[in-house]
């Protein structure tokens, strides 16, 4: 071989096993951009156009009607509720499953994922089946005064049961990768158990949690199937967001609809840019916490 | 401060991970527990430390019976097979996290807690890294960061899981004096886990062989290596 050859083929750029084509790359980054595209980026710009179809002021009145306001609010109140509780339970559960050597372990991660398997309509029923006035339970609580189905105590309940795995579900490949080995040390250095948790556990798996707790969150919000089931819809009372919108959309009041259905997804909007800033803000952690 | 174990047996599940073994280790003496994987040696270490209980047997730290103590009680500086150092501390953190988890009463004061991390920063021969996150250091000097944690907490004995296992031979080398250098400093007894005979001839002055749950022999280096107790002995120490 001369030494021309030798020197063009030294400096031509290689290419590493792993990365495709120029061609096929950029085939591949225009298939995923024309389908999100297609199936996020039009129907968000469509709703945020149906709900301005008669300007700004329809929009804001439709919003103002004290119905909209108060399926506002009873939608916040019900995430606000139901996205602490589910990340408690999915740290506790995350926690058993990855720290403790049980049988029946592979049937419990069978368990938690049940709520992704089942649809929220069944899900719903079941609770009206459990809690209902016909029912044991429900009959017995409606006598105390404290109704669950078509009532506040009802909805949480759905909105539970279908947001459970989110946040387990996040925490538990962490956990799982991260093993023992640093609580070990903290408790052969003196802390208790207590403080381990909070100052090792907590600390390692903060990202993952967050990620959990804003799919939670999203999901609580706009869940729909099992709440419109045991909420009753009762406008005012037990209508959400979701159950309002679709509500308004059958009663061909589509300006309204759209209005508080771009509300529903400003607030998810919003998540995400909570979520990214956060990442930005703690970049530097990110690495330090990630590298090994 | 001294070590008596007496007829120690652990069960996992349907498994022995030890036989009833016994074992006496002289106050200040450095310890090696040598054997291949599976001999129960990292087990009767982390029953040392309180990480696992006996299913069987006692644990006497100076006479004084110590197989209830949880492993807060007992006081043992642990070194980890992979250091599990506190990944989002910096390392003058990890090494002050014992001094600061001690109850309100016996913690020293801030000034007192960065004076005493300092001096061990300068025992490991860091004393520069103090600012620095786990994930920016070599594996040696994770390791040294992970024994200046263990000395941290004034520790009774010192117990360490494959030290050097994690690190190139030129390194190990190296740590391996240092680790001597510390014990013949603290006086403390200090026990670890290989299962590299090369190293557990030149470090220890007692060496512990096992096998399968069992200890073939105990003895000094130069008697392992002259007079064999087992087949297994043998093999193992010329391998």
């Amino acid at each position: 071989m001369s030494d021309a050859t030798l020197q063009k083929g030294t400096t031509a750029r290689f290419r590493s096993a792993t990365e495709e084509s120029p061609l096929a790359r950029r085939a591949l980054i225009g298939v995923a951009f024309i389908g999100l595209a297609i199936l996020v980026f039009a129907p968000l710009i469509a709703v945020f156009a149906e709900a301005l179809a008669d300007g700004v002021s329809a929009a804001l009145r439709s919003l103002a009607n004290p119905d909209a306001l108060d399926a506002i609010r009873l939608t916040l109140t019900i995430a606000a509720i139901s996205v602490p509780l589910n990340a408690a339970f999915g740290i506790a559960a995350a926690w058993f499953i990855t720290k403790f050597d049980f049988r029946g372990k592979a049937f419990l991660i069978t368990l938690i994922d049940l709520p992704f398997s089942v649809s929220p309509v069944v899900a719903g029923l079941c609770i009206v089946l459990m809690f209902g006035t016909n029912s044991l339970i429900g009959g017995w609580l409606v006598a105390q005064g404290f109704p669950i189905v078509f009532a506040m105590p009802g909805i949480i309940l759905a909105t539970l049961f279908v947001t459970f795995p989110f946040v387990a579900r996040e925490l538990i490949p962490v956990m799982i990768e991260q093993g023992r080995a640093e609580e070990e040390a903290a408790l052969t250095l003196g802390a208790s158990g207590w403080r381990t948790f909070w100052t090792v556990t907590l600390p390692n798996i903060r990202w993952a949690l967050l990620y959990g707790v804003l799919l939670c969150n999203a999901r609580a919000m706009g869940e729909f199937g099992a709440v419109s089931v045991v909420s009753g819809k009762i406008r005012g009372q037990t209508a959400t967001m979701p159950t309002t919108i679709e509500m308004l959309y059958q009663e061909y009041l589509s300006v309204a609809a759209f209005s508080l259905a771009a509300v529903l997804a400003l607030l998810a909007l919003l998540t995400l840019l909570l979520k990214t800033a956060l990442e930005i803000r703690h970049a530097d952690q990110l690495a330090a916490t990630h590298r090994h | 401060m001294h070590i008596e174990i007496d007829e120690i047996s652990k069960q996992f599940g349907v498994t022995a991970a030890l036989h009833p073994v016994s074992l006496s280790i002289p106050s200040g003496a450095l310890v090696a527990l040598l054997g291949p994987s599976g001999s129960g040696k990292t087990t009767l270490l982390r029953i040392l430390g309180g990480l696992e209980f006996p299913t069987s047997g006692r644990v006497l730290f100076d006479g004084q019976d110590a197989t209830g103590l949880t492993v807060q009680e007992r006081r043992a500086g642990f070194v980890f097979q992979s250091y599990a150092l506190f990944r989002h501390m910096t390392v003058f953190d990890n090494i002050a996290y014992g001094l600061n988890a001690r109850p309100r009463a016996s913690r020293p004061t801030k000034a007192e807690i960065s004076r005493r991390v300092t001096k061990l920063l300068e025992l490991i021969q860091l004393p520069e890294v103090g600012g620095r996150f786990p994930s920016q250091l070599s594996g040696g000097q994770r390791q040294r960061v992970a024994l200046a944690r263990a000395l941290a907490i004034e520790p009774r004995m010192l117990l360490l899981d494959e030290p050097f296992g994690a690190l190139d031979a030129k390194v190990r080398k190296e740590l391996r004096q240092g680790l001597r250098d510390i014990h013949d400093e603290t006086g403390l007894t200090t026990v670890f886990v290989t299962h590299d005979q090369e190293e557990a001839m030149e470090l220890a002055d007692l060496v512990v062989v096992m096998s399968m749950g069992r200890i073939e022999q105990v003895g000094k280096p130069q008697d392992i290596r002259a007079r064999p107790a087992t087949d297994f002995v043998r093999d193992f120490v010329t391998a």
